[in-house]
Parts: C-alpha cells; structure tokens; sequence
C-alpha cells in the first residue's frame, strides 16, 4: 500500500525559461522557488507565493529526449496540443482575469459560472494553458439543485 | 529562440483560441487572419497545415460540439441552441448536426438527457467535440482559398 503525503512538483514544458519567469512571475505573481544551475539543467522551479506545490519550467532537449523529439515537443507546445498545464484557485476570478487581461494575457475563455465555481482559461506565451478558478462554496458536490440550476444557467455560458 | 514554425503555431493558435471564444459570433477569415498576422490565404492554408482542417471545418465542429452541450444540457428549444452557436437559420443547423453527429438533434438530445458531468469545461469542449465521419462526404464544403466569408455564419 503507497503512503503518499503531496504531489510536490509537476512540471511543464517552456521553450524560453526568462520568458516563462516573465509570464508566470512578473503577470501571474507566482514566484522563484528555486532556480538552480546544475550544469545540465537549468533546474528553475515556481509556486504560489504561500504553496508547498511546484512546477519545474523545463525546457525540451537535454539528455532525455532526442533532438527530433525535442523538435516535435516544441512544435505541439507551440500549437497548444500538450493539454492543461495546471489550474490556479484564486478568491475573485472576474477581478483576476480582468487584471491579466490589462497586462495582456491572452484569456481563452471568460469566467464562466460552473456547478464547480466561477472559471476561465489563459495561455502562456509558449502554448500551454491554464485555467483559473474561484471554488464553489462546496467543492465536488452535485446535488440535484445544483445540477438544475447548472442546465438552467448553460445558455448563458460564454464559452 | 523560438522557430519561425512555432512562431507561426502559436499564431495560428491564437486565432483557434479566438473561434473557441467568439463561435458564435459571425467570424470571417480576415478578422482571423489578422490576429495571426497573415494575409488571408496564408491563414487558411496555413491553419489547415497545423491543425489538420480548414477554419471553416474547425469553427462548425465547434459550434456542433456547443449544442450538442446545449442539448444534453438544458431544455432550450432546438431553434434558440442552433442560433446561440452560430447558426441563422434552423434548416442549416439540423442538416450540419446530423451529418456531423449522425442523428437528429432531437435525437441527439433524447438519447443524451441530462449527462452532464462536473469537469471543467475545457475538457468537455475538446473531448465532445464530434469526430470527423471517415468515409462521408463532408456538408462543410472545403474552403475555397481565396473566399473571404469562409467563416462567416452559417
């Protein structure tokens, strides 16, 4: 039996690291968690200020994958097909989207009432996205009223 | 560094991301092919080299994949859902969706009745979209490279 205690780090794939400390520190307000020159690797790490979660900005290429796959993993980066990079909880998403918007993240998709909260998505500049959300009161909860109330809502859905 | 070709992605991207957001506005390639900075013939065959079909394609998947939501989702009548995605008249939307999905909307709607589920809603948005019916021939009418209201409503 595993006896896990966190998922500590994840990790996504940038192809510029300054840029990305660009994107996620100085738009976002995620900060520097560790940022290691290990002679290989930049190892270059970001949390929210206040988290114990991390997320490694890597680059592809290394000694991992090839250099044709490193080619390959840049190009679907580039075409935003790497899937979801993480999703961000904040207290106030519409106040939250409407800042980075004003510093201008490129938002997918506006705060969109779900059973779940209040949510939207972004994209960095490399082609990850993200999704920022405001938790509903009760998280995972989907009474019959809430369910009604979500199909009663969804022609207002702006997504 | 980023490569002429990921530059050109990711501005091919943006412009996907603009049809996601605003489907059910009436689109039209040169406003898309603006906010990827190419001219319009460029946008459309380029977008086709990236994403594997044309705007146009990619636009009306999106919209059927909305009301095929709309349907499983609320009670809407079938006339209101075909004009909130996109389309401007009921004769249209009805022939696409059935094309595209296989069945009516009606049916759709009776066969799906209230499955909906909690994931967010861009899970929802890029794993119900409809497939592409191999073998068929397909109602969205390839673009012709050179016509301007490539997108516009249906």
């Amino acid at each position: 039996m595993t006896n896990f205690n966190a998922i500590s780090h994840s990790a996504i794939y940038v192809t510029d690291q300054d840029a990305a400390l660009e994107f996620y520190v100085g738009k976002l307000g995620m900060e520097v968690s560790a940022d290691v020159d290990l002679g290989v690797m930049r190892w270059l790490t970001i949390c929210v200020p206040g988290d114990d979660r991390h997320v490694l900005l890597e680059t592809p290429g290394g000694p991992g994958p090839s250099a044709e796959a490193a080619d390959q993993l840049r190009d679907l980066l580039s075409k935003g097909a790497l899937g979801m990079a993480f999703i961000l909880t904040t207290d106030d998403c519409r106040r939250t989207i409407a800042e980075l918007e004003s510093k201008g993240v490129e938002v997918t998709q506006q705060p969109t009432e779900q059973p779940y909260g209040i949510d939207a998505g972004i994209r960095d500049p490399f082609g990850n996205y993200l999704r920022i959300t405001q938790p509903a009161a009760v998280m995972g909860e989907f009474t019959p009223e809430v369910l009604e109330k979500y199909k009663a809502d969804t022609m207002g859905m702006s997504d | 560094m980023v490569s002429a070709s990921e530059d050109q992605n990711r501005r091919m991207l943006r412009a996907r991301d603009a049809m996601d957001r605003s489907y059910a506005e009436p689109l039209d390639v040169p406003s898309l092919a603006r906010i990827a900075y190419v001219s319009e013939a460029h946008f459309i065959r380029t977008f086709k080299e990236t994403f594997g079909e044309t705007p146009h394609r990619y636009l009306q998947r999106r919209r059927i994949e909305r009301a095929m939501w709309d349907l499983r989702a609320s009670g809407k009548p079938i006339t209101d859902i075909a004009l909130a995605v996109g389309f401007t008249s009921l004769g249209t939307f009805s022939r696409t969706f059935r094309e595209v999905v296989g069945v009516s909307p009606s049916e759709y709607r009776t066969r799906t009745a209230g499955d909906v589920g909690p994931a967010p809603t861009c899970f929802r948005m890029a794993w119900q979209r409809p497939r592409e019916r191999h073998g068929e021939a397909s109602s969205f009418g390839e673009a012709d490279p050179v016509a301007p209201d490539l997108v516009s409503r249906s």
